[in-house]
């Protein structure tokens, strides 16, 4: 192949892997939103603090990694819960803008107290996966990767299934719709709503050990939910397939314009390159791709 | 003729007026006595603080006009404060006009980056509008670190003083004059725009726009106009802070402070002038009293002995923000309020 297709491709795939994790990112956050009509800001947050706890319990614990995956996605979930419950239930019918603000509020406290306890510097995560990639036509695929795209496709499969066809999926899509019409007809709404931070917590788990194993592990690793934020946006806010599309398309173009304009603009482009999308998107479509439109009345 | 008790007012005039009782009055000038006098008899920290007041009170009011009076959330209140900032900086730097220039065309310049804003913004509320403003922080940050031949990239930018007929206000003490009287200056305007027709226009706004609309205010008009009145408010205190500081780099205006401004108006009172100034001086003088906890809780916990840094404070901010929207979503100004009326009214409860 030409060297200018490799180069092309070779971030393709990169930037589809990281999107993987965006998707992955933007399914917590469209959990969240689809059951409760809240945006966790705290998102990244619970992702930073699962994989410090995958962390610790495989290299102080000394656990393998594929016992301290599912501990740490039960931690998190409490973790979850427990957020629910302390924070936002108090807040249940208050206005757009103050639940935003207590999410945003626990998001900063949650990265600060991680900041207090960890520090700043980076940690290296003890990777299970073999270092050297797989050869594809020239292209090298890192094993990591590879085992992120696998478990963010099984995830996103069990919670499409989940939706779809499980009693609770109804009723999280129940209580999404109507809360008041849901709990007449027998839906525990508060039990809805704690489950649901509970999953939505557990998928950021998932999310945040393998951005640990792709990227590096410091608090900073919270400020990647940050950049899934256009994922939501692009795909619609209460869609499954939309946070998939949306977080691969992210990956994508914010890899290929990483690749392309970094020597064009200086460095940097490709931190950037999801906030422009996200004004982007929300000028010309607000409500995304597979998102339903509002319409308002007084 | 109905009987007159406790404040009675008879036209709306009166209702609205600047200073509605004597006592009023008697406690503003009792105010402004104190502040006359803090830089000689008072530390000279204390200078120091009422000074970063000031800069946090004029950033806060502007958002609260946009936050607290129209409904329209801001996370992006930073990049206006760094435009402001740094269009004071260039033109003191490039072409050394004088501040009563530069502080009005750093206002002037964030009103327009506030109305383009502003514009595409029309369409959006709540939560949409939050991350919309959030990513024009973002953009605007990017853009401040980047285009170093504007603002001198990660090596910062430094500002002469203000001068004044040759004599500089080089110092906290020297400064503090200066800042007090642009506050009270801007303060004053803010309240009389909250006060009159824009005021109750955006009000309607907030508490509902589809039927403000239908009443007959121009949503267009008053959102873009509140965005602009906001970013006028956030580019002089950008363009204050560059001439207090004396040095501007890209750290300074980033999410963070966009957030810590947020804290400010939650804390304070959302809907309100007052209340801007008790979050802005609750948010200034906080991390004293957080360096004291920590330093206590060392005492006691020899593991967090020297640990206190920035981080404690950020954590506070979280955690006060999520204990204000619980527990006293009105803020300072409303725990105020309740201790006001409570004087007021005894030794009866109401």
């Amino acid at each position: 192949m030409e060297s200018s297709l490799l180069y092309f491709v070779g971030l393709s795939v990169s930037g589809l892997a990281v999107g993987s994790l965006y998707a992955l990112i933007a399914l917590g956050f469209v959990l969240i939103y689809k059951a409760t009509k809240i945006v966790n800001f705290a998102q990244g947050e619970a992702i930073m603090v699962a994989a410090f706890i995958c962390y610790y319990l495989v290299t102080l614990f000394q656990l393998s990694f594929w016992v301290a995956l599912p501990l740490t996605m039960l931690l998190t979930g409490l973790l979850g819960v427990l957020s629910e419950r302390l924070v936002l239930r108090p807040m249940l019918g208050e206005p757009v803008f103050s639940v935003v603000m207590v999410t945003i509020g626990l998001s900063i406290f949650l990265r600060s107290l991680a900041g207090i306890f960890f520090g700043h510097h980076n940690y290296v995560f003890p990777s299970p996966f073999p270092a050297e990639g797989l050869r594809v036509g020239g292209v090298v695929l890192s094993y990591t990767h590879l085992w992120s795209m696998l478990a963010s496709f099984v995830l996103m499969l069990a919670f499409f299934i989940f939706f779809k066809f499980t009693n609770m999926g109804l009723s999280m899509r129940g209580t999404a719709n109507d809360q008041d019409a849901v709990a007449l007809m027998g839906v525990n709404v508060r039990r809805v709503f704690a489950l649901t931070w509970g999953l939505a917590f557990l998928i950021a788990a998932v999310a945040g050990i393998f951005l640990a194993n792709v990227m590096v592990l410091n608090v900073g690793l919270a400020f990647v939910a940050i950049s899934a934020f256009p994922a939501v946006i692009l795909g619609g806010m209460e869609s499954v397939p939309g946070a998939i599309v949306g977080g691969l398309a992210i990956g994508l173009i914010e890899n290929l314009a990483g690749g392309y304009l970094d020597q064009v603009i200086g460095g940097g482009v490709k931190d950037v390159t999801p906030f422009v999308v996200l004004f982007v998107i929300l000028m010309i479509r607000p409500y995304g791709l597979f998102g339903q439109e509002e319409i308002e009345r007084v | 003729m109905p009987i007159r008790s406790k404040t009675f007012n008879e036209s709306y005039y009166e209702d609205i007026k600047l200073f509605r009782t004597i006592w009023i009055k008697f406690w503003a000038v009792i105010f402004v006595a104190a502040l006359a006098l803090l830089p000689y008899i008072g530390d000279p920290y204390f200078v120091y603080l009422v000074n970063l007041s000031c800069l946090a009170t004029v950033a806060a009011v502007g958002l609260n006009i946009l936050t607290g009076y129209t409904g329209l959330i801001s996370l992006g209140h930073a990049a206006f404060v760094a435009i402001g900032a740094y269009t004071a900086a260039n033109l003191a730097n490039h072409l050394g006009t004088p501040f009563w220039i530069n502080l009005p065309a750093a206002g002037l310049i964030a009103a327009v980056a506030g109305a383009i804003v502003g514009i595409p913004c029309l369409r959006l509320k709540g939560l949409y509008l939050a991350m919309i403003t959030m990513s024009f922080g973002v953009m605007v940050e990017y853009v401040v670190i980047t285009w170093e031949g504007l603002t001198g990239g990660v090596r910062g930018m430094s500002v002469p003083a203000i001068s004044i007929m040759g004599y500089k206000l080089s110092t906290d003490e020297r400064l503090y004059f200066f800042l007090i009287a642009i506050t009270a200056m801007l303060l004053f305007a803010a309240n009389n725009i909250t006060r009159t027709r824009v005021g109750r226009a955006f009000v309607a706004i907030r508490d509902r726009d589809i039927a403000a609309e239908a009443i007959g205010v121009n949503l267009t008009y008053y959102k873009v106009l509140s965005f602009a009145i906001s970013s006028f408010y956030a580019g002089v205190a950008g363009g204050l802070y560059a001439y207090t500081m004396r040095h501007i780099h890209p750290d300074h205006f980033t999410l963070l402070l966009s957030i810590q401004y947020i804290t400010m108006i939650i804390v304070g009172g959302m809907g309100s002038i007052v209340g801007s100034i008790f979050g802005a001086v609750f948010i200034v003088v906080a991390p004293e009293f957080i360096k004291l906890f920590a330093q206590s809780s060392a005492r006691v916990f020899p593991v967090l002995e020297g640990r206190y840094d920035e981080e404690w404070n950020i954590a506070a901010f979280g955690l006060l923000i999520i204990l204000f929207l619980i527990f006293e979503p009105g803020g300072l100004y409303s725990i105020w309020n309740r201790i006001k009326i409570g004087f007021k009214n005894w030794p009866f409860t109401y």
